[in-house]
C-alpha cells in the first residue's frame, strides 16, 4: 500500500496473476487426467491381474499387442501427468518455504516426465520387437 | 508479505471427527501412496523390455512377503482413490451435496474400498496366485 494505490486502475494489480481464462486449467486437466483414469485404470489393473501366472514370452506379447501397447501407454501419460498435478497440490499446500517448495516442484516434474518417458519408451521396444 | 507467526484457521484438532474428514485425507494420502506406486509400474515395464533375467528379478520380488504387503496395501489405496475419486468427480458435477447423501457416500468410498481390494485379491488367487 503506498500513496499511488488511489490512482492505479484494479485491472493493473490483476495483470500478470494469470487470465481469467487459464485460471482453472489446473482444476480441469487434473479432471481429464482422472477421467481418463478411471477407464484406463481399470483396464490396466485387469492386464495385470491377467498377467499373473504367466510365463516372460507370454506377457511379452499381451503388451506387444497394438491395442495393449497404444492403451498402456495413455495409461502411463495419463497417470504421471495426474499424479503431478496432485503432488504439486500437496506441496503448495504444506512446504512454505519458498527455495524447497520450488526444488521439489522441480524435481516432482523432472521424475514425472522421465518415468513417463521410459516407461512409454520400455512398452514401444517390446512392441516393436513383437513377441 | 510472508507471516508464518499470523494466525492459523481451525484445523484438524478443533474438528469433532467425522467420516468426511477421513475420505479428504485419505484420498490425498492414497494419491501419494499411488505417485510412488507409479514408479514401480515404471520399474516393471523397463524390467519386462531389458530382458527375461530383470522381469523374474520383479516376479521374485512380487511374489515375497514383502512383495505382498507392498501389492496389498497398494491395491486397497488404488481402489479408495479409484472409488473416491469417481465420488469427487460426481460433486465436480454438483450432486451428492445433500448431507445425508455426502456422509452415505463418504462410507460408500471407505467400505467400498476394502470390497474392491478383496475382489482384486479374489481374483488373482482364483487364477492361481503368484506361481
Amino acid at each position: 500500500m503506498n500513496q499511488f494505490d488511489g490512482y492505479r486502475n484494479a485491472l493493473k494489480e490483476a495483470r500478470g496473476l494469470g487470465s481469467a481464462k487459464f485460471g482453472v486449467h489446473h482444476f480441469v486437466v487434473q479432471r481429464i487426467t482422472a477421467i481418463s483414469l478411471v477407464v484406463l485404470g481399470v483396464y490396466f489393473l485387469w492386464l495385470v491381474v491377467s498377467l499373473i501366472g504367466v510365463d516372460y514370452a507370454a506377457a511379452r506379447s499381451v503388451v506387444a499387442k497394438p491395442w495393449n501397447a497404444v492403451l498402456i501407454s495413455a495409461f502411463l501419460i495419463a497417470m504421471f501427468w495426474h499424479a503431478q498435478l496432485g503432488l504439486q497440490v500437496v506441496i503448495e499446500d504444506y512446504v512454505h518455504t519458498a527455495w524447497l517448495a520450488v526444488t521439489l516442484q522441480l524435481l516432482v516434474r523432472f521424475i514425472c516426465a522421465l518415468a513417463a518417458l521410459a516407461s512409454v519408451f520400455a512398452v514401444i521396444r517390446i512392441a516393436v520387437a513383437g513377441a | 508479505m510472508h507471516n508464518p507467526a499470523r494466525p492459523l484457521s481451525p484445523h484438524l484438532q478443533v474438528y469433532r471427527w467425522q467420516v468426511q474428514m477421513v475420505t479428504s485425507i485419505l484420498h490425498r494420502a492414497t494419491g501419494i501412496v499411488l505417485s510412488v506406486g507409479s514408479l514401480l509400474v515404471a520399474y516393471g515395464l523397463i524390467s519386462l523390455a531389458s530382458g527375461e533375467a530383470s522381469w523374474n528379478d520383479v516376479r521374485t520380488c512380487a511374489g515375497s512377503w514383502y512383495g505382498l504387503i507392498v501389492l496389498i496395501g497398494w491395491s486397497w489405496a488404488l481402489s479408495f482413490h479409484l472409488i473416491n475419486g469417481i465420488r469427487h468427480l460426481l460433486q465436480d458435477a454438483g450432486l451428492g451435496y445433500a448431507i445425508v447423501t455426502f456422509v452415505r457416500n463418504s462410507w460408500i468410498s471407505v467400505i467400498g474400498s476394502f470390497l474392491l481390494t478383496l475382489a482384486i485379491w479374489a481374483l488373482v488367487f482364483t487364477r492361481g496366485g503368484f506361481a
